[in-house]
């Protein structure tokens, strides 16, 4: 039978490949069972079909995924339910049985591809390792399969890739070359998780297009475990909600996105639909708090990194910084703080003009700028006591005595929403979320004028970031603060900026009022960006790849220019 | 048994058990030591008998009370040096990790140069001309083996400056006597108890193997490693005197380096797969 | 990449250089009047005029280091102080002897160190796991002295097997070297293998908690195929140091262990000249002692700039 027929032979056949029925995952140490990761998850996935898995961190989504395979993490164990592949409840055979369907019968794809291949050996050796060792494919029949998969999946140089290392090869051609090293056995199911998650919004868009064609052209059928709604509405046919571990909503993708039925799903999707009203813009003030005039910056013995950008910032305003990996955006929070000393330009705070470097400013106006940190569990010290984090800016700054700075702090506390007996426990021991509130009461604690967000949200449960933004905004209602928001989420900048630059490559290359910038006519990456935001609508993709393929030439010359 | 809420392992209960009455002995060396550690009592190689449990020396002295007090010795010993080389390393490279640029460069090329030649033969030449008085010794000793204390308490050091607190505490404008007091060490100590640890047994051996080779506590102060070198040639006889202050050698590095390697081996782990 | 090995050689040298100041010095300058030194009671105002005019030093001291230097890298180490014998003619079959021993162990040692560490790596888990991990454990706390009394006493004296004392002459044929040598070498093994095995545990088990061993567990490979074809080439250049760092401390610890077993080696004539304080031959055996010791540790990073894949392959 040839491959074409046996593909479409495949798609028309709708049995069960997958039954999970009542699965539960637990942690189980020495000390006895822990917390419980997976409970009670059933689903049925027929051939050619993809169920997504959506759900924040900690939902059991992963855990799913991997115990679908017979695999668990560390000191994890499925303690109940069965898995039936086919006609196989894999709980109840072998490890050596097992470690026969991984690879061949069920192929993984895991969230980062820079750390799932061995910088040792070549792609190729590694995409072919599979079939070879299981013995369904001669090495020449899997180096050829391999190299057609390649091409399907629109890598560049299709014959000649797979000599390379991993570390020779860019982030989003990884990730594909990882998809064609699961489809190279051909499976029966392919468990995505988290796929595009590391990549940048427009690297995003290719792959999702990819990964689609690539099951679609082989009637494979597919798990795709994701936290972005949007994302999943692309690819997946019915749409299963998790919440720590229980399902919370079930059904046909069209219907979770148009008309959830519990609270929980409501909420996803309202809050990814939200923002498309623009923050108003705001005038106040002649002199901007900070002036960013021209100013170019490079690290020692190697190009600019920042080249001639200008920005300025009044005081009340929310200025968004966005742009993808590369773009520059952090570098410039570290010039404005003194980090890394300008090359050229000028930045001025307050019309006065602020020293280049870190160690030549004063300690008032080291004072005025605070920054806060993508990732809490770094930004603050493990060690300290939240007493101690809070108050230490008190205390460097005004000199309060040990009362003061404790009143001080706790009131810092209420305003955050933590609760005050929280003042003497160690940071290591908050969620992220509040972890992040304690930064901010750290940043407000000095009374600053500027407090710079770089990536503030980035890191967090799409929830919980919502609710540090609408904290941001209040403490700026409330404060009269000026907010620098770096990010490379259009969704973020449209609800909390009223005013937003563009970077590209080390230049703005738009900027000034939200509305004005995100309303057409748009700059090219402007509209590039802002298209590679994935949208709700299950046909959002192919309205994409359609307006791309006219525009192929111009949106890669855009990505390329220096 | 637990410590600080950690589950000991059976070998570190071991350990642990092994440093406490070897600590507890060198304590109390004068008070449960049956005989004086220089006076001859009887007869050279006289056998084991009810009085000396272990027999007599060379020269007649008690080898049992030669133990304990070389306790003191070997032990206290070791300790002082391995405070004085840890005080140089940290300060030192904390020092070079925070201040980063030429510093860190001068530092570590010195230390680089120090770590690449052999200590033993080193302190062998250096105390082979300056003789073995005490402080010579500490000081020589100490010096050496600072070099490897520096090396990694600047990998410490460089892997806590580089998260996104200290510099937090940069851009408030924190010196760096706070940076390294308040912001790294705290987060330092787990590491370095560790290193401790091991510091101490290579030093407490090399101590004994420079006292076996003649050149470390001279006579007719007690020491574990001079004892094994005095009573050698016994072993041809079939006695077994140079193997009880060997013996104690072994069983105090052993015990540490239980405890080390349990320490060690909280902060890292395998992978698993569970059904 | 081949930038880093030039600087790393460079780097050798210097140090070196640095190791040979640093002998000089040790034995030639630091305070105390070397002739009266070297002969102690039986001075006389004349005897030590004489010595200090033969020893030239009268002369500025880096002349004397230089004379001496030069003289080393032709080999002329000058006279032994004790015998007046070449120094040269007296060391070199020394450190053959020593060079042997050391040969002998790391043959043995090295191999068995890897091998068992990788076995131990791939069966991880269990009684078995936990009994090797805690021999090596405790024969790497021991002074080597400990070691070989022990074999001495009980192998060599009562039960007979082999003799107590390395009786190597130039004239003792292979065999016989390898059966007198036995005891000494098996000490020396006992202590590395011991720290090469854990560390080869500790590498390779930390390589395996990498992300892309998870990926091939997941792609279904064998537990012994992820071993040595994942983990293995990753965990290479921590190995590589490790055995090398070993190898360099054969050549320290088989000081302790010459003595011991009165095996005519460098380490041996070393400790023996001292207390006499026949100062050229000290400062002809800690200089080769040093040159071996900094080519060994230099070896071993050339070996693991080679053996890191990404500096291999660049960009």
């Amino acid at each position: 039978m040839s491959q074409a027929t046996q593909d479409a032979s495949r798609s028309e056949d709708n049995s069960i490949i997958l039954d999970i029925r009542g699965m539960r995952v637990a942690v189980r140490t020495d000390s006895g069972e822990g917390p419980v990761l997976v409970d009670d998850v059933s689903l049925q996935l027929r051939r050619g079909e993809v169920i997504g898995l959506i759900g924040e961190s900690g939902a059991g989504k992963s855990t799913i995924g991997l115990a679908s395979m017979g695999y668990t993490r560390r000191d994890c164990f499925i303690v109940g339910g069965n898995i039936i592949f086919g006609d196989t409840d894999i709980r109840a055979i072998s490890m050596d049985e097992r470690r026969a369907l991984r690879g061949p019968k069920i192929a993984y794809i895991a969230q980062s591809a820079a750390a799932s291949f061995n910088p040792a050996h070549t792609l190729m050796e590694q995409v072919c390792e599979a079939s070879v060792r299981h013995g369904v494919l001669s090495r020449a029949e899997a180096r050829a399969e391999a190299i057609s998969l390649f091409k399907q999946l629109d890598l560049p140089s299709p014959e000649t890739i797979g000599s390379r290392y991993p570390h020779q090869v860019s982030g989003g051609q990884l990730q594909r070359v990882m998809a064609a090293m699961a489809m190279v056995a051909k499976p029966d199911i392919l468990i995505f998780d988290e796929p595009t998650t590391a990549l940048d919004v427009t690297t995003q868009v290719e792959c999702l297009a990819a990964f689609r064609k690539l099951i679609r052209g082989h009637g494979t059928a597919a798990l795709y475990i994701t936290h972005d709604l949007a994302v999943v509405a692309q690819i997946a046919d019915r749409i299963m909600v998790l919440r720590r571990g229980k399902m919370v909503e079930f059904g046909d993708s069209r219907q979770i996105l148009q008309q959830p039925k519990e609270e929980y799903t409501r909420r996803l999707v309202t809050e990814r639909v939200a923002g498309h009203s623009f923050v108003d813009a705001n005038g106040a003030g002649e002199v901007p708090i900070l002036a960013i005039e021209h100013v170019s910056a490079n690290y020692p013995g190697k190009p600019k990194v920042i080249d001639d950008v200008s920005l300025d910032v009044r005081k009340g305003d929310t200025v968004a910084v966005v742009g993808e990996s590369g773009s520059g955006k952090s570098t410039l929070a570290r010039v404005v703080t003194g980090l890394l000393p300008r090359v050229a330009g000028d930045v001025r705070f307050n019309g006065l003009s602020l020293p280049p470097r870190l160690n030549e400013r004063s300690k008032d106006q080291l004072r005025r700028v605070q920054m806060i940190y993508q990732m809490p569990d770094v930004a603050l010290n493990p060690q300290h006591t939240l007493l101690e984090t809070i108050g230490r800016p008190v205390a460097f700054y005004f000199n309060r005595s040990r009362a003061e700075v404790r009143a001080r702090a706790i009131e810092l506390l209420r305003q955050m929403d933590l609760p005050e007996s929280f003042i003497t426990r160690k940071t290591s021991d908050l969620s992220g979320g509040q972890k992040q509130r304690v930064s901010i009461a750290r940043a407000l604690a000095a009374e600053p004028d500027l407090i710079i967000c770089d990536e503030v949200t980035s890191a967090l449960d799409q929830l919980v970031g919502e609710e540090i933004l609408r904290l941001l905004k209040k403490l700026q209602e409330d404060l009269g603060v000026a907010y620098l928001f770096i990010t490379h989420d259009l969704g973020t900048v449209k609800r909390i900026a009223n005013k937003v630059a563009v970077m590209l490559k080390g230049k703005v290359v738009a900027s000034g009022d939200t509305a004005t910038v995100f309303s057409p006519p748009y700059h090219p990456y402007t509209e590039l960006l802002l298209s590679s935001v994935p949208e709700m609508r299950p046909d959002w993709l192919d309205g994409v790849l359609a307006s791309r393929a006219t525009g192929a030439a111009m949106t890669a010359a855009l990505l390329r220019a220096p | 048994m637990r410590i600080l809420g950690y589950k000991l392992s059976a070998t570190a209960q071991i350990g642990v058990v092994i440093v406490l009455i070897n600590v507890l002995v060198a304590v109390l060396a004068p008070l449960i030591a049956p005989f004086d550690q220089a006076t001859p009592v009887g007869d050279a190689w006289a056998d084991p008998d009810a009085q000396h449990w272990l027999g007599l020396d060379n020269v007649g002295r008690d080898i049992l009370s030669r133990l304990i007090y070389g306790a003191r010795m070997s032990i206290g010993l070791s300790l002082v040096i391995t405070v004085l080389s840890f005080l140089i390393g940290v300060i030192s490279g904390f020092a070079a990790a925070v201040a980063g640029g030429w510093i860190d460069q001068l530092l570590s090329r010195l230390v680089d140069l120090l770590l690449s030649m052999p200590t033993l033969i080193f302190a062998f030449v250096i105390l082979s001309v300056l003789g073995s008085a005490l402080p010579v010794l500490i000081v020589t000793i100490a010096v050496l083996d600072s070099t490897k204390v520096f090396r990694l308490a600047r990998s410490v050091a460089i892997n806590i400056v580089s998260l996104e607190f200290v510099e937090a505490a940069r851009l408030r404008g924190e010196g760096w006597w706070w940076i390294v007091t308040r912001e790294v060490l705290p987060n330092a100590i787990p590491p370095l108890t560790a290193e401790f640890g091991l510091r101490f047994c290579f030093t407490f051996l090399f101590i004994a193997a420079l006292s076996f080779l003649g050149l470390g506590v001279q006579p007719p102060d007690a020491d574990w490693g001079s004892m094994v070198k005095d009573y050698r040639d016994m072993i041809n006889f079939g006695s077994a005197a140079p193997l009880y202050p060997a013996a104690a050698i072994a069983i105090l590095t052993i015990g540490v380096n239980f405890v080390v390697d349990w320490m060690l081996s909280i902060h890292s782990r395998g992978q698993g797969e569970g059904a | 990449m081949l930038n880093l090995i030039l600087q790393r050689f460079g780097l050798g040298i210097l140090t070196l250089f640095a190791a040979s100041v640093l002998i000089f010095i040790g034995t030639e300058i630091l305070p105390g009047d070397l002739a009266s030194a070297i002969l102690q009671n039986s001075a006389t105002p004349e005897s030590l005029a004489k010595l200090r005019l033969d020893l030239g030093l009268d002369q500025p001291a880096y002349v004397r280091f230089f004379e001496w230097l030069f003289g080393a890298l032709r080999g002329d180490f000058g006279h032994s102080l004790a015998n007046g014998r070449d120094v040269l003619a007296e060391v070199a079959p020394r450190f053959a002897n020593t060079m042997f021993l050391a040969a002998y162990a790391a043959v043995v040692a090295v191999p068995l160190a890897i091998g068992l560490g990788l076995l131990e790596a791939i069966r991880q888990g269990g009684a078995f796991d936990r009994l090797v991990n805690v021999f090596p454990l405790m024969t790497f706390s021991m002074p080597e002295y400990f070691l070989a009394y022990l074999l001495i006493k009980y192998v060599a004296v009562q039960l007979g097997w082999f003799p107590s004392l390395a009786n190597v002459t130039p004239e003792t044929s292979f065999t016989d070297r390898l059966y007198y040598a036995f005891l000494p070498m098996l000490t020396l093994v006992l202590v590395i293998v011991a720290h090469m095995m854990r560390m080869t545990r500790a590498s390779v088990l930390s390589v395996m908690a990498s992300p892309y061993i998870e990926m091939a567990i997941l792609k279904g490979l064998r537990k012994s195929r992820i071993v040595v074809r994942h983990a293995l080439p990753n965990a290479l250049a921590p190995i590589i140091s490790v055995v090398a760092l070993n190898l360099a401390y054969l050549i320290v610890g088989v000081v302790v262990v010459e003595t011991v077993f009165v095996y005519p080696g460098l380490g041996q004539l070393m400790v023996d000249e001292v207390s006499k304080h026949d100062v050229p031959v000290v400062q002809a055996c800690g200089l080769i002692f040093a040159a071996t010791f900094i080519l060994l540790n230099m070896t071993a990073d050339i070996l693991a700039i080679l053996s890191n894949p990404r500096l291999r392959q660049p960009r």
